[in-house]
């Protein structure tokens, strides 16, 4: 296995994280912020992939279709959080596993109908097409390489946010006090709709972004929704952060575990054989990683316990 | 209104009079489909014993309820095809018989729920539930890659395994079985609430500290009772894998979990009876719907909404109008 290949494969791994944390983001900061644990946010996804998908094939920009993602998913989100999600805060967690999960259903079927079963394709733009010599004669994607972009580019943004700015401090105080910043006049069913219609934004955008790698068809989020769902125990319920370290740690494991196990296990074993073990192995390696984040820290890497 | 008691027996008696009716009419489709009711009101009468009783919100049962099928499948796969399922240190036969079938299934989805409790049971409320969500993604996955028991396809099990004294062939003779079955389990999942160790169990979910204070040891007992419950699963999927002769990765999918777990809603948590109701509920509207519109789920999803919003204690608390019943 020579160099390149690895780094590029650490490059996949990269940018698979940063797509992860886009939807773990969200997760994360609805669950630190509200309490509510939402299982329809991979549909968030799902309806980002097919609006971008609707708008690039009316108009081929693919500008505007990201923008169309965002404006889909956060106005759908907003939908959601108005008429079902807010009657849900004070539910225990059963019930909002189960209203969720019925959205989810309502999502994909709703779907189904108004686009039909087959995949859509969105295209990578001709301007990102093709691949970039990146220093060390590695020959890399230049759309994945925007990905990875444009996902730092999202957290460091989503730092300043919340570090910085006025939105930022309520979130904050949110988390830590939500009668104390409603006593203070703050309209906590705004601030909730906006937390809400953001991690919505998020998950509509990494829909969008991964759509045109992938198919776009139904029930494309719910897989990522349940890694999303490892990247937050992995790193830590409600923190930002521990989303990030945890999409990445995710993302890299993953990608390299798919390329590396069926190698490492030639080395010992027949080829066939090899392949369907570390093929099998490489396909649990995450969750194995999670078992091991549990049983040492059962609150995640940047948890408060 | 209703006893809650009166109504569990009324319910009983129509998932039994249904088929007997059906066979009197000679219409083996509805024996079929009181069959799957039966055997999907099992696998949620064992999530309940976590779910209900525990309140341990597993979205992870459909890891037992796959194994149970798979291990129907592994078994009868090699009965069928007269290979040894292994031969070193010693040699091991698949069977066609039921009854070790389903022993193997229990005690394979008891291992497996040991393992998984020990580790999602460290971690409590909404963690808990993305955890066992995540370990059912991962057996699902990892059925998925191992082609040596068909992969993606599934197996196919060409004749259904035999009980002794019986001709499971005939719906209504395996639906007869399926329903002893239900029955026993009941009877002995009534017992076990009422046991020292079921009042242990409902006493830590509703107080934790309290429980703990009295000396129970609360994640022993939480242990026990979700390695029980991921029996009961477990027995249920061998069955459910019998009646359709197919095992696929679907049986370890999330929507199975997320099913079972609609199925002991729609009935009502913790009601010993709910899961029959709330399957019964659920494959009916699935046969009607699904004939009515393509996209069924919808009208499924905005009731489930309905029902989690507006109606809590489900089918069985709406009718008989009182608190989970605690005789």
């Amino acid at each position: 296995m020579s160099t390149i290949l690895l780094i590029e494969q650490l490059l996949n791994g990269l940018q698979f994280g940063v797509m992860l944390f886009l939807m773990a983001a969200g997760l994360t900061l609805i669950f630190g912020v509200m309490g509510l644990i939402n299982l329809a946010h991979g549909s968030l996804y799902m309806v980002g992939a097919f609006a971008a998908a609707g708008i690039a094939g009316l108009t081929g920009s693919f500008v505007l279709a990201l923008i169309a993602s965002l404006a889909a998913a956060a106005m759908f989100g907003a939908l959601i959080e108005l008429t079902v999600i807010r009657r849900l805060y004070k539910r225990d967690h059963l019930d909002q596993v189960l209203a969720t999960f019925a959205l989810i259903l309502v999502f994909s079927e709703g779907t189904r109908w108004a686009f039909g079963s087959f995949p859509l394709f969105l295209n990578i733009p001709p301007a990102l097409s093709g691949t970039v010599m990146l220093p060390g004669g590695i020959e890399y994607s230049l759309y994945r390489l925007t990905i990875i972009g444009i996902g730092l580019l999202v957290a460091a943004g989503l730092f300043l946010l919340i570090s910085k700015t006025r939105v930022g401090m309520r979130i904050r105080a949110g988390e830590n006090d939500r009668e104390m910043i409603s006593a203070l006049g703050v309209d906590i069913s705004v601030l909730y709709t906006l937390v809400f219609a953001l991690g919505a934004a998020l998950a509509g955008l990494s829909g969008a972004l991964v759509g045109a790698i992938q198919s776009v068809e139904v029930g494309m989020g719910e897989p990522v929704l349940i890694l999303a769902f490892v990247v937050i125990v992995i790193g830590g319920i409600g923190s930002i952060k521990g989303a990030l370290a945890g999409a990445l740690l995710v993302g890299v494991t993953d990608t390299m575990g798919r390329t590396l196990l069926p190698v490492i296990f030639g080395s010992f074993m027949e080829p066939s054989s090899a392949t369907t073990v570390g093929s099998a192995l490489a396909s649990m390696l995450i969750y194995i990683l999670m078992a091991g984040v549990l049983v040492f820290r059962p609150t995640g890497l940047f948890g408060k316990a | 209104m209703l006893r809650e008691t009166h109504l569990n027996g009324l319910l009983l008696c129509a998932l039994l009079i249904v088929p007997l009716g059906a066979l009197a009419m000679d219409a083996p489709f509805i024996i079929t489909l009181a069959t799957k009711v039966t055997i999907l009101a099992l696998a949620g009468v064992g999530l309940n014993l976590a779910l209900g009783q525990g309140g341990l919100v597993s979205f992870g049962h459909a890891i037992f309820f796959g194994l149970g099928g798979y291990s129907m499948g592994i078994l009868a796969s090699h009965a069928q095809s007269f290979t040894p399922l292994m031969e070193l240190p010693f040699v091991i036969q698949g069977t066609n018989v039921m009854p070790v079938i389903w022993i193997v299934a229990i005690v394979v989805s008891c291992l497996a729920a040991l393992l998984v409790g020990i580790l999602s049971l460290r971690t409590s409320g909404v963690y808990f539930i993305m955890v066992t969500l995540a370990f059912g993604q991962m057996f699902y996955y990892f059925a998925i890659s191992w082609p040596a028991y068909g992969g993606e396809d599934g197996l196919v099990i060409y004749v259904r395994n035999q009980f002794p004294g019986i001709n499971t062939l005939v719906p209504i003779q395996f639906f007869g079985l399926c329903f002893a079955v239900l029955c026993a389990v009941l009877f002995f999942v009534s017992k076990l609430n009422k046991s020292a160790f079921g009042l242990a169990l409902t006493g830590a979910h509703y107080n934790t500290a309290r429980a703990q204070t009295v000396g129970i040891n609360v994640t022993r007992v939480r242990l026990v009772a979700f390695v029980i419950s991921a029996g009961i699963t477990g027995l249920a999927g061998a069955l459910f894998a019998d009646l359709n002769r197919f095992v696929s990765p679907t049986m370890f999918s999330w929507h199975t979990s997320g099913q079972i777990i609609i199925f002991v809603i729609l009935g009502g948590v913790a009601r010993l009876y709910g899961p029959i109701a709330g399957a019964a509920v659920y494959i009916i509207l699935e046969h009607n719907l699904g004939a009515f519109s393509d996209y069924w789920q919808i009208y499924l999803g905005l009731m489930l909404l309905f029902v989690v919003l507006f109606a809590q204690g489900g089918l069985i608390g709406g009718l008989s109008r009182r608190e989970v019943d605690h005789e």
